[in-house]
């Protein structure tokens, strides 16, 4: 499904990720796992298409093609879906007119006619069901006084909407507390399919006690360094980063010598 | 030669013919709107308050002013529907600069409300007009002195003590004429006490291909407790030039909304002067102006607090792109002695382009120390935050910037008290901003080449 290779992306002219591996086959869920500032969100960002990152080298190939070659848009019509960290904000747009013009763009892709009022409101109140999301936040801007919590249900229940077949989570657990992390979690369980794959990008294993991955990555100065089972996490949460770190770091000093 | 020489050598040479066909109340200040001119010209871009509009330049090409009340052969009172349905509007028009009425106009108004043509209500009325005709605006800005110098007709809405007018009164101002034309249109507004009314007033040219120039003045008196809700919607070309001048005096307890919308128009100028002669007068103003390829917005404002207690709430908004040029200046005067004055200015502007200008110089000039007032302006670009956001679902870049766009004007289209007005144009901007040239898309004069014919 997702297959990235050497990936190598910057910012403003500086190196974030440098050369990322990952096969991500379909039904499978990723979790991507790593110290502050080891690149989890420049990946995500650079996955979605966001044009404030450049790849400098690599490739990444989803269902069959090139996916550096599309713009956000299309990559979302593909069926990539990216749960942002920080959802954005956007006075003046309303929760319905979003949605609306999200759902239809996909259906333009695909050569079909805008979808009806009363489908749509129906699609609507189902998809909102799958996380809880008051039906209030519907006529309110987009994201705009929402809380925390409500900022990312309002991710998942997007997610629900689009149907993607490719989901990107970026630390969709940061900033729950324990009832709305259940909800999330569980709203993306509800989601899953034999088909549809995630990728999970946490700091903790908390989530993943709800959202059971398939494989667990540890991403550190731009690469995927350790890749293990879902023990890796429980690893991680009881001994931290720090042996991992003075591995790689060991590691890179040798090379560095050499 | 200077422009203003043609204006001044055309009403010397015809003051006979202008003023035969026009009341006296309206030929009394002549004399002094040609003393005005003749002494202070019209300004240049070197002078402080029109350094973005060359008024010199506008008036300078030869309109051609229908001094002789010659009667122009179109009929736009039997082709012309308002886009703004179900508002169940009174209907008058200014065709070019003649008043004229539509059919059942005066149907749904109730007594105590009068809606005329200001030449005949000057005949009818002399007393009421030389009693406010030109007491509000200064004759000394070349606008109204030009206007006043060759003014014949007008409309004068004049809502007596306690009348409350349901139905919104329309009035739309058509230029149509197969010859480049001058209009000097006059609007007055006398709102006695306890009285309310709401009034659109909409501005179209229908001769997309024909250069005109609107000089406009509206004069407004608000007594004490009126309620007045004034919006003004212009939907012209690129050929049309309009200089509008309004003048304003609110006395104690009035509540007025301005609400100035540009969405198409060539090079336009719009003068706000008000001031507060009573206390606890309200003002709110509200302005969104959407310029692109060439056009030309120049906004300017005083608001002056006079007395104590008033309260203030200003609003404009630009989205420029292409080549076109935005410009704000809003001033914000509080006298010594004016206390517990609340007033605030805000201009907010989307530029597009890197050939697009803004200008905006928010102004306060506060002379006692207990007031609350603002002012800020902010000058930016589309946030690439929402955009890659809204990208990120599908929605295209083009889409997006158009919502964005959009979301950008929605506090202003949400200040409109009118609910199908609200809603209508929320459609219209929305239907600008995506480049459809709907603005007149159910009148079926002809005119829908308008906005595109450069």
């Amino acid at each position: 499904m997702l297959s990235v290779k050497d990936l190598h992306a910057e910012i403003d002219g500086k190196e974030i990720l440098r050369g990322v591996n990952l096969e991500v086959k379909p039904g499978e869920v990723h979790a991507i796992m790593g110290p502050n500032g080891s690149g989890k969100s420049t990946l995500s960002m650079v996955l979605a298409g966001n044009p404030a990152y450049s790849v400098t080298s690599g490739e990444v190939n989803f269902m069959g093609k090139d996916l550096l070659e599309m713009t956000p848009d299309v990559r979302s019509h593909e069926g990539l879906f990216l749960g942002f960290q920080y959802p954005v904000e956007i006075p003046g747009v309303s929760m319905v007119n979003f949605m609306r013009a999200a759902v239809n763009a996909k259906r333009k892709y695909f050569g079909e006619s805008p979808m009806g009022a009363t489908d749509f409101l129906k699609l609507m109140r189902e998809k909102r069901a799958i996380v809880e999301l008051d039906n209030k936040l519907a006529s309110r801007s987009v994201n705009e006084g929402f809380s925390g919590g409500e900022k990312k249900r309002n991710e998942i229940f997007q997610m629900a909407v689009l149907e993607p077949k490719l989901a990107i989570l970026d630390e969709t657990d940061s900033g729950l507390d324990v009832d709305a992390l259940r909800i999330v979690a569980e709203g993306v369980n509800k989601l899953r399919t034999p088909e549809n794959s995630a990728i999970v990008i946490t700091h903790y294993q908390r989530l993943l006690d709800y959202i059971k991955p398939d494989v667990i990555h540890v991403l550190y100065k731009g690469r995927i360094v350790y890749t293990g089972g879902p023990e890796l996490a429980l690893e991680i949460e009881e001994k931290g980063y720090d042996w991992i770190k003075a591995d790689i770091d060991s590691q890179d000093a040798i090379k560095g010598e050499a | 030669m200077a422009a203003v020489d043609q204006y001044l050598s055309l009403w010397k040479e015809h003051h006979s013919l202008v003023d035969s066909n026009a009341p006296e109340a309206l030929n009394r200040l002549r004399p002094w709107a040609a003393t005005s001119l003749e002494k202070h010209g019209f300004p240049t871009l070197k002078d402080e308050n029109y350094q973005h509009t060359d008024i010199e330049k506008i008036l300078s090409p030869d309109y051609g002013i229908n001094i002789g009340r010659v009667r122009i052969n179109v009929n736009p009172s039997e082709t012309f529907r308002c886009d703004v349905p179900m508002l169940s509007t009174s209907l008058f028009l200014v065709v070019n600069d003649a008043f004229a009425e539509t059919a059942g106009c005066r149907d749904m108004l109730p007594n105590g409300v009068e809606i005329s043509s200001l030449a005949s209500y000057a005949r009818n009325n002399p007393g009421f007009i030389e009693e406010y005709y030109g007491k509000i605006a200064d004759i000394s800005n070349p606008i109204v002195a030009l206007n006043t110098l060759f003014c014949q007709d007008g409309v004068v809405i004049h809502v007596k003590k306690g009348v409350k007018v349901e139905p919104t009164i329309q009035l739309v101002n058509i230029f149509n004429n197969n010859a480049p034309l001058l209009a000097s249109r006059r609007i007055l507004i006398v709102m006695e006490e306890d009285s309310e009314a709401k009034v659109l007033v909409c501005d179209h040219t229908q001769a997309p291909k024909i250069d005109f120039c609107s000089v406009q003045v509206v004069e407004i008196v608000a007594r004490e407790r009126s309620r007045l809700d004034l919006y003004d919607l212009e939907e012209s070309t690129h050929r049309t030039a309009r200089l509008s001048s309004l003048w304003m005096r609110q006395d104690a307890d009035s509540e007025v909304l301005l609400d100035s919308m540009t969405l198409y128009n060539g090079i336009t100028r719009n003068e706000f002067h008000t001031r507060f002669a009573g206390r606890h007068a309200r003002l709110r103003m509200l302005g969104m102006g959407i310029e692109d390829e060439s056009r030309k917005l120049d906004t300017y404002s005083r608001i002056s607090h006079d007395v104590p207690e008033c309260n203030t709430d200003e609003l404009f908004k630009y989205v420029v792109d292409d080549d076109a040029v935005g410009s704000f200046a809003g001033l914000i005067y509080v006298a010594e002695g004016a206390v517990k004055t609340e007033a605030y200015q805000s201009n907010r502007n989307l530029v597009g382009s890197d050939s697009a200008k803004m200008h905006s110089k928010p102004q306060l000039e506060i002379y006692n120390d207990d007031v609350k007032c603002s002012h800020g302006t902010a000058i930016g670009q589309l946030d690439e935050k929402q955009l890659f956001y809204m990208m990120t679902r599908g929605i295209s870049e083009e889409q997006a910037r158009l919502m964005l766009k959009q979301a950008f004007m929605s506090d202003v289209i949400d200040g409109i008290s009118l609910p199908p007005l609200r809603d209508r144009l929320k459609l219209m901007v929305e239907r600008r901003f995506a480049g459809e040239q709907t603005a007149c898309s159910s009148c079926p004069v002809g005119c829908n080449d308008a906005h595109n014919d450069k």
